[in-house]
């Protein structure tokens, strides 16, 4: 009954963390809330996506621990878990750098360049973590 | 009368034999639905935070809603899409699942409330409709969506 209701509250957390981070990362591409400034988006919707990402990591932790070895063996829980660094390494050079001129930039509809390949690295990077999570289910290789 | 017959004919479908047979298919159609879901999310949460007075508060209801309505359209799109194909590869495995007929039941709930109550309110002006409502439509919302959530990940537990 335990790992069951883990595994749904790590399922269904994707919604608050990834939805969130996806809606930010589309405005950055300039493709969804054209009409919202890049500020207010990232400012009202990122407390949500990190009480999300908490809940995540803790229900992540607590499903590693059912079957570390089995899970550090596996090529997909290794391949996420560099995604997840790659991910981190992403957001850390966007907060650093364009974001902090997003004054000059933030009711853009057509944002900068750096932006752009920052909100396309953040969706390709999150849904590799995804995808790797999910395939973990599966041991074609060990 | 019993359904039974029609979700051995779903079964039995070339699609749903297709996808049982590949070792690669399931998965991959999985990991789409699961993508879907979480583009869902934002789309529906960041509507349903909206009224209940959370996330984007400075544009109005009616501005995020017209924003989030074409990926919320697209996300449930795909999901449909996927989630019949998942369907088809298990339909009798499906029809003995509890959990699969309260998440049919939750969905045709929840996006009968999101075509018609929610529409309307989002789409109303907010003056109109007064916050209480909203925050009613908000709450009732996310509900109905946490329980197809919910109870379609316990499908594959019981």
């Amino acid at each position: 009954m335990l790992y069951p209701l883990i595994e749904t509250t790590h399922v269904l957390t994707l919604c608050l963390f990834l939805g969130m981070i996806a809606m930010l990362d589309l405005r950055l591409l300039g493709v969804a809330m054209r009409g919202v400034p890049v500020s207010q988006v990232a400012g009202r919707l990122l407390p949500w996506a990190q009480a999300g990402f908490a809940l995540m990591v803790i229900s992540g932790v607590l499903l590693f621990y059912s079957g570390p070895v089995r899970a550090s063996q596996n090529i997909f829980f290794q391949v996420k878990m560099v995604m997840l660094v790659l991910a981190g390494v992403n957001a850390f050079v966007f907060h650093r750098g364009i974001y902090r001129k997003v004054a000059a930039w933030d009711e853009d509809s057509v944002t900068p360049v750096r932006a752009k390949v920052a909100g396309s690295c953040s969706l390709l990077l999150w849904a590799g973590v995804v995808v790797a999570g999910r395939m973990q289910a599966y041991n074609w290789f060990d | 009368m019993s359904l039974l017959p029609f979700f051995e004919w779903c079964e039995a479908t070339a699609i749903g034999e297709a996808i049982r047979s590949s070792l690669w298919l399931f998965p991959v159609i999985e990991c789409v639905h699961l993508l879907a879901l979480a583009l869902i999310g934002g789309a529906v949460l960041i509507v349903d935070l909206r009224l209940l007075g959370l996330g984007l508060r400075r544009q109005s209801v009616a501005q995020i809603a017209r924003d989030a309505q074409p990926w919320l359209v697209g996300s449930l799109a795909t999901m449909l899409a996927t989630g019949i194909l998942l369907f088809l590869s298990e339909s009798i495995k499906c029809y003995y699942s509890p959990p699969f007929w309260c998440k049919m039941s939750f969905l045709l709930v929840a996006a009968s409330f999101a075509l018609t109550v929610r529409r309307k309110v989002t789409a109303a002006d907010e003056s109109r409709v007064g916050p209480l409502w909203g925050k009613l439509v908000g709450l009732v919302s996310l509900g109905l969506w946490f329980g197809v959530g919910f109870s379609g990940r316990w499908i594959a537990f019981y």
